[in-house]
């Protein structure tokens, strides 16, 4: 599983008013302080960790809402 | 694909050329960047005297700035992060004698003489509403909270032939600084009042969520994020094409996020949320020219009445 990577990628780019450490892996990541500008930062920083590059088709608000989700869709992408 | 690509340039063409031939714009030589005649700009005066006929029973407080902010004041927005290739930047020559003369060197050569310019303490405003916040830094709202009247000349760098999309052109917007509800309240009054002065003035307008031009992939991201929570809604209509149709005013929920960046806050402590609409002035004349055709003094006595013209 890649939820202990995303959770260090989440810390360091998620710029979050709540330490990762304190969320679930299904919190809304939203509520925890994660802004549309921020997400810029995580997407580019997810794709560069894993080497993957995120289609257009999940460009979306839900895909970074939660460490879960996100998890699920590096997931889908590294298939 | 191709063929409807290729009409919608026909159509930039067709009623740019129309507007050039008719004297209503005069070119520069820059794609987006035109004079105007004194026909044209006695239609966007007539349709802000109307606005202001709109908007002066909310006794606004109005404000003007000019086409230029403070450098620091743009860094303090996220533009720079989000629309970067829509910036505009004004440099300066700053040098000395020595510097002077090979900046001249390099003109008479036809080399690039521009990095001989450092830049200014200002940018170009990328939208009307920008300089407002630092006047309202560090402040508490009033209960009701503020209601801004303004008017700029803002600058995006998108060289098109669409004569619709100029470089520089002119916003009029309204903004509110208040809590969440009112600032909701008055983007929902706006875009209802939107289409109610466009429709008088004889303009088909259709409101659609829309999201700003954010830039590159990551872009999507944030543009997909601002769809899904329907935080901006332009109203369009048909200006050179009738396949696209134009945005010629917006309105726009920026949440807390000026309001957290100036440190605005309401008056019950939380930090303020901002909205504004915006209308497109030029934009607007282009589609009355559009409908109603390119001579004012054959519009319908309808129109030229709301328009009090």
């Amino acid at each position: 599983m890649h939820i202990d990577k995303i959770r260090v990628i989440l810390s360091a780019h998620g710029r979050l008013t709540q330490p990762v450490d304190k969320l679930d892996d299904n919190s809304d990541l939203y509520q925890a302080g994660l802004t549309s500008l921020a997400t810029v930062g995580l997407m580019l920083a997810l794709e560069d960790e894993f080497d993957i590059e995120f289609p257009d088709s999940v460009l979306s608000r839900k895909t970074f809402g939660s460490i879960e989700t996100i998890a699920d869709t590096v997931e889908d992408l590294l298939d | 694909m191709c063929g409807s690509h290729g009409s919608l340039e026909l159509a930039y063409d067709e009623y740019r050329n129309q507007l050039l031939d008719a004297g209503l714009l005069l070119g520069s030589g820059v794609s987006g960047v035109y004079g105007l005649s004194g026909t044209f700009e006695g239609v966007i005066e007539a349709f802000e005297k109307l606005i202001t006929r709109h908007g002066s029973p909310l006794n606004p407080e109005v404000m003007r700035f000019p086409p230029i902010l403070n450098r620091k004041t743009y860094l303090s927005t996220d533009h720079i992060e989000t629309m970067p290739d829509l910036m505009g930047s004004v440099h300066t020559f700053k040098g000395d004698q020595r510097a002077h003369l090979k900046l001249m060197q390099k003109k008479h050569a036809d080399e690039d003489w521009t990095t001989e310019l450092a830049p200014s303490d200002v940018m170009m405003v990328p939208a009307a509403c920008y300089p407002l916040y630092p006047t309202a830094a560090d402040s508490i709202l009033p209960e009701e909270g503020r209601l801004v009247d303004l008017r700029a000349f803002v600058f995006r760098h998108e060289p098109s032939p669409d004569p619709a999309r100029m470089q520089i052109f002119r916003q009029r917007e309204f903004v509110k600084l208040g809590t969440p509800e009112q600032a909701h309240a008055h983007r929902d009054y706006w875009l209802e009042k939107g289409q109610e002065i466009l429709t008088s003035v004889g303009l088909q307008v259709e409101a659609i969520i829309a999201n700003d031009p954010f830039f590159g992939r990551g872009g999507r991201v944030m543009a997909a994020t601002q769809q899904e929570q329907a935080l901006k809604f332009e109203l369009v209509t048909a200006v050179a094409s009738e396949e696209k149709l134009t945005a010629i005013s917006s309105s726009n929920c920026h949440l807390d996020h000026f309001g957290k960046e100036f440190n605005i806050k309401t008056s019950d402590g939380n930090d303020a949320h901002t909205a504004c609409i915006g209308f497109g002035l030029e934009r607007i004349a282009l589609a009355l020219f559009k409908k109603h055709g390119l001579d004012p003094d054959k519009w319908s006595p309808e129109v030229r009445g709301i328009l009090e013209i």
